[in-house]
């Protein structure tokens, strides 16, 4: 099959400014689920609101474009009603650990088997470019005229204290290992994360003089290296890519479809 | 691996927004953004089908058609 048997193609071209990251891990996905060999009637994609939410209206699998902050828990709901099924949950930064934290710590402890990506552009996009709790210190945005003073979350920590069995990062420019790292958090049997950091040139890159897309993605190829890597060392302010976490633990509908049936005995 | 020859590249004209990122990061320079700010293969003989543009472009308008030599 060819990229645009995935898509809906009606919805082209797609509402995202010129540059986003955003429709580079479109594009990544797309790659990855035919990888996969998936038919697209095994996936469902969930999402909340945000520039990044918009992303499941461009696929043509199962779609449900929920609330913001909320995907997980709408997702939840329909991988314990169908755990056949493949659920991916795109989420924006601030949609995922924002209003959504709590939902993503919980879904993260649960280790329900869903694949999270966590498109990270380290902003609010869709409402015009407000600090989200991915901005981290200094950064610039409409509501941080003169510089953040909160903090950032690192999400592969986060998530991997939450309790999520696979904890990976990869950023917009690494686009093979993007799509080879989606192909492996599908089929992780567990809770997985992926984080991606993804350009939002519109308002991040202009309130940061970080650019225009590809500068911004340059950014991507030169700040950040493989995990384990000795630059690190030298650079401590480089961000590692790469999984972080990949360990097997009982997943949430398989333990509870064992309480069903041991329960069910009992009683016959 | 065998050598790959391009054939074609298939621009979505109506869906390409110019950001450049494919003219950017092509190895070979091959690719030009025209004056209405849509990417065009300016060099195509340069092009070594590595499909980098195609996996970069946020758009999904650019499609590398290659043929195996
Ligand atoms: C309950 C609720 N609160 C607030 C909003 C307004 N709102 C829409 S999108 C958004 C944040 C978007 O940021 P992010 O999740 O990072 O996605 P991006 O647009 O950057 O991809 C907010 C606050 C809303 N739609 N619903
Ligand atoms: S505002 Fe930012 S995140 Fe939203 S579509 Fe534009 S570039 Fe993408
Ligand atoms: S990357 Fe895509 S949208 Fe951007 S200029 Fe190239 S073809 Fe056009
Ligand atoms: S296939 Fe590779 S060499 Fe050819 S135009 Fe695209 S990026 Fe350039
Ligand atoms: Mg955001």
């Amino acid at each position: 099959m060819s990229v645009k048997d995935y898509i809906r193609e009606r919805f082209f071209p797609h509402m995202w400014c010129p540059g986003c990251g955003h429709g580079v891990v479109l594009n990544a996905m797309i790659r990855a689920v035919e990888s996969l060999g998936m038919s697209k009637n095994e996936i469902v994609m969930v999402s909340g609101i945000g520039c990044s939410a918009r992303i499941s209206g461009y696929v043509d699998f199962h779609s449900m474009h929920t609330i913001h902050g909320r995907a997980l828990a709408f997702a939840t709901g329909i991988k314990m009603s169908r755990p056949e099924l493949n659920v991916i949950v795109p989420m924006g930064d601030g949609d995922a650990l924002a209003i959504g934290g709590n939902h993503f710590l919980h879904a993260a402890r649960r280790n329900i088997e869903m694949t999270a990506i966590v498109m990270n552009n380290r902003i609010y996009g869709m409402t015009g470019g407000q600090f989200s709790p991915l901005s981290g210190y200094a950064a610039a945005a409409s509501t941080a005229p003169y510089g953040n003073i909160d903090h950032g979350f690192d999400i592969a920590k986060l998530s991997e204290a939450a309790g999520a069995t696979f904890v990976a990062r990869t950023t917009t420019y690494h686009v093979h290992e993007l799509s080879r790292l989606i192909r492996d958090a599908i089929l992780h049997e567990g809770f997985s994360v992926l984080e991606v950091l993804t350009q939002c040139p519109t308002y991040f890159g202009r309130y940061n003089r970080a650019g225009d897309a590809p500068e911004m993605m340059e950014t991507y190829k030169n700040r950040t290296v493989a995990v384990g890597s000795e630059k690190k060392n030298q650079d401590p302010d480089l961000i590692e890519r790469g999984v972080f976490v990949k360990k097997e633990l009982p997943e949430y509908c398989r333990e509870y479809e064992k309480v069903i049936e041991k329960n069910q005995q009992k009683q016959t | 691996m065998a050598k790959k020859k391009l054939k074609a590249h298939h621009i979505e004209r109506t869906w390409c927004k110019g950001c450049g990122i494919c003219v950017h990061f092509c190895p070979k320079q091959v690719l030009a953004l025209d004056e209405h700010n849509i990417a065009y293969p300016a060099d195509p003989e340069a092009c070594i089908c590595c499909r980098m543009c195609e996996y970069r472009c946020p758009d999904l308008a650019i499609e590398v058609e290659c043929q195996e030599t």
